[in-house]
């Protein structure tokens, strides 16, 4: 049974663009009114266009009983829009939702949370907006000052909170929330990350009793963690829908553009800084025998060249391979050596059987006396590495970030029957 | 399994018979799990319902307003006894020392004063509250439901905590004037209602022009210090009962819910035209409507306005 039907959403905004400037204030409609009323007209009137903005357009939907749907996007794809549309706070411009069940929606840690009552105060405030009925909250209570642990600040001001219990608070109240269906808008990625490893194995409990959850993330592990489905959204448009790990990979493919190389021929124009500007950064693979692409067999070179502006200098250089997510899979250092002023290059290999299938980016740093860090370019490259296999029947995702290719045998000891074992 | 159809089961399925019809009855009731329509124009159906269940929500705004009212204070709530107690000290000498204004007759002017100021804050604050109200809400209306209009009733607790205090300040006075009131007395909390009704109806319209455009939050104090003059606070309607612009002045719909104030506290020598009340009454229930029905109209767009 389906307990959301989008049907044919939009919601579009106008945007003027004579009012851009300073917001509609009464004045300003008077005078104007005023003038068009004595039929005058400032010159520059005519300039007024209204430019129709989409937030949403024609998004259609629906998400089962029980089902766990991530929501993934750019900034400003609508994902934003459309959960506060289901949430009520909005109004769509067109199509209709039909939603079955008691919903709570969470866009936001501690929504209503007032800086100068106390954390008891704001358990209750926040707990009642989010739909909580007073003697649930009594219910609840001490499950949720355990689950923030405050036990000890309970009488004081939130504004006398750190960001981090405030925080922490603020999702204890929500996860006792007892709703049939459960709106979730990014709030993962506040907390440390222990937290967050909290939060996500409450949100998975929750789900695990058959609640439906519906959870905009940019962080896509979690969402892999938490999400059966996924929606992927576009400029206001529903892109893709299914399977998570299928629906990711096509976000992933979308987003990653793939520059091997990038050089500045000048060191006016280039990156960096007085001491040290960014010359040339390039991948170059080896393929094998008539590949174009770089799979997961692959060794790759990183080549790097800068110029450098300092009279004898200790150099080194630092290389980060980080995951599309952004998070570090390794970093290798060079050497540190003395270099005149002039062009310096460097060089990296990436055997092959090392990466797994995935995007990633490369980030350099250059470094003076092996301790203080000049330049670090950010993002420098970015590139896929794609599937391959050989003698392997199966095709699902293959886990992890690094594919290896270690020695792993197998013998076989015994070699009678087992069933005459004594 | 012991087969349903044998000896010792039969009584259990009698009274299984019996039951279930009556569990079949309530099961939709037990099972009706509430859907909901989103569409454009179409504002939630069971609005007023949804108003009614939210009462207890209702209750923890109000009380949040209350509590943050006077937190980090010194004297706290001592301010809404301060606050009426000096503005009544200070007019009792401009209007009654220096401009020799007379009370109406047998009353002492202080009490006539404080009658007309606590009823006068009373409708000015929430007044007040209620055209900021939304506004001052913005980070709960972009962030989560509710029906909008508990805003604005939220918004009127403060004042009537603060009006309470004063009343009581009146009560102490008039003990003082050794003043016993009457059976006028009884229709005191008409005038309340009427004026938190009016406090509603008037804020409510510049709650909604309020979220579009901030220049309210300009024009209230205004309208407000105006309307303390062109009330009877400081003076008795007695006085202008005979001026040519006596019509004119009953249409101000304050006038009949100060006036009859005073009447239900300080009796029959207070100065009470009953013409007043109604113009009152049809102007406030007037408006009411029109206000709702206006919120009602924008509130769902609160939320690209704000």
């Amino acid at each position: 049974m389906s307990v959301i039907t989008v049907d044919n959403i939009s919601k579009h905004y106008i945007i003027d663009h004579k009012r851009g400037k300073g917001g509609g204030t009464l004045r300003d409609m008077v005078s104007e009114n005023v003038r068009s009323w004595f039929g005058k007209k400032r010159p520059g009137d005519e300039q007024v266009t209204h430019e129709e903005f989409w937030a949403l357009r024609d998004v259609s939907f629906s998400v089962e009983q029980g089902d766990r749907v991530g929501i993934v996007g750019h900034n400003g794809a609508g994902k934003s829009t459309l959960l506060k549309i289901l949430s009520k706070i909005i109004e769509p411009s067109s199509g209709s939702v039909r939603i079955r069940g008691r919903v709570a929606s969470l866009l936001e840690v501690g929504t209503g949370f007032h800086p100068e009552l106390t954390g008891r105060e704001n358990i209750f405030l926040n707990g009642s907006l989010l739909g909580m009925s007073r003697s649930e909250i009594r219910k609840q209570f001490d499950a949720i000052v355990d689950f923030a642990g405050v036990e000890k600040f309970l009488d004081t001001p939130v504004k006398r909170y750190s960001s981090g219990m405030y925080v922490r608070l603020g999702f204890a109240i929500s996860a006792h929330l007892d709703p049939e269906i459960m709106i979730v808008d990014e709030v993962l990625a506040v907390g440390d990350a222990e937290f967050q490893k909290k939060s996500l194995g409450k949100m998975r409990d929750n789900s695990a009793s058959g609640r439906t959850i519906l959870f905009v993330s940019h962080n896509l592990t979690a969402v892999q963690a938490l999400c059966n489905k996924t929606l992927y959204f576009e400029k206001g448009q529903l892109l893709e829908q299914g399977e998570t790990n299928a629906v990711i990979a096509t976000y992933l493919s979308k987003v990653s553009r793939t520059r091997l190389c990038r050089s500045w021929d000048t060191p006016g124009e280039a990156p960096g800084n007085d001491l040290v500007r960014i010359k040339r950064i390039e991948l170059i693979p080896q393929y094998p025998d008539n590949l174009t692409h770089i799979d997961v067999r692959t060794p790759m070179r990183v080549r790097f060249e800068f110029w450098n502006m300092m009279d004898r200098a200790n150099l080194n250089l630092s290389m980060h391979l980080n995951s599309l997510t952004g998070e570090c899979i390794f970093n290798v250092g060079s050497q540190s050596q003395s270099f005149e002023k002039g062009v310096v290059s460097g060089e990296c290999v990436i055997p092959g059987y090392f990466l797994n299938d995935g995007s990633y980016t490369i980030s350099m740093m250059i470094v003076k006396d092996t301790v203080t860090p000049l330049f670090n370019m950010e993002e420098g490259l970015t590139f896929d590495v794609e599937d391959y296999r050989e003698g392997v029947a199966w095709y699902g995702k293959w886990p992890g970030y690094v594919r290896p290719q270690f020695g792993f045998t197998m013998d076989s000891l015994v070699a009678e029957p087992l069933n005459q074992r004594v | 399994m012991i087969p349903v159809g044998s000896e010792q089961w039969a009584g259990l399925t009698q009274v299984a018979n019996y039951i279930l019809p009556t569990v079949h009855c309530l099961l939709p009731t037990l099972m009706r799990t509430q859907e909901v329509i989103i569409q454009p124009g179409r504002s939630e159906r069971h609005y007023w319902r949804d108003l009614w269940r939210n009462r207890e929500l209702l209750y923890i705004l109000s009380m949040r307003d209350v509590s943050v009212r006077y937190k980090q204070t010194a004297l706290g709530a001592a301010w809404g006894l301060i606050r009426p107690l000096t503005t009544m000290l200070i007019m009792v000498f401009v209007f009654s020392k220096v401009a020799k204004l007379p009370p109406d007759p047998g009353i002492p002017y202080p009490l006539m004063v404080l009658g007309g100021i606590t009823v006068w804050t009373f409708f000015a604050t929430a007044f007040t509250q209620v055209s900021n109200s939304v506004t001052l809400n913005s980070n709960l209306v972009t962030k989560v439901y509710f029906p909008r209009l508990l805003m604005p009733l939220s918004s009127v607790a403060v004042s009537f905590i603060d009006f309470l205090v004063s009343l009581g300040l009146f009560v102490v006075l008039a003990i003082w004037y050794r003043f016993i009131p009457d059976w006028h007395l009884l229709f005191l909390p008409v005038f309340i209602v009427l004026a938190m009704l009016a406090s509603f109806a008037f804020g409510l319209f510049f709650a909604v022009i309020n979220v579009r455009f901030r220049d309210i939050g300009q024009l209230i104090p205004f309208i407000v210090q105006i309307g303390f003059y062109i009330c009877p606070i400081a003076y008795s309607s007695r006085l202008v009962k005979t001026e040519w612009y006596y019509k004119f002045y009953i249409l101000n719909p304050m006038v009949g819910i100060i006036d009859g104030f005073r009447w239900a506290l300080l009796g029959e020598r207070a100065y009470f035209d009953p013409r007043s009340i109604l113009i009152s009454v049809v102007l406030v229930l007037v408006c009411l409507t029109l206000s709702v029905y206006f919120f009602r109209q924008r509130e769902n767009s609160f939320v690209d306005d704000i």
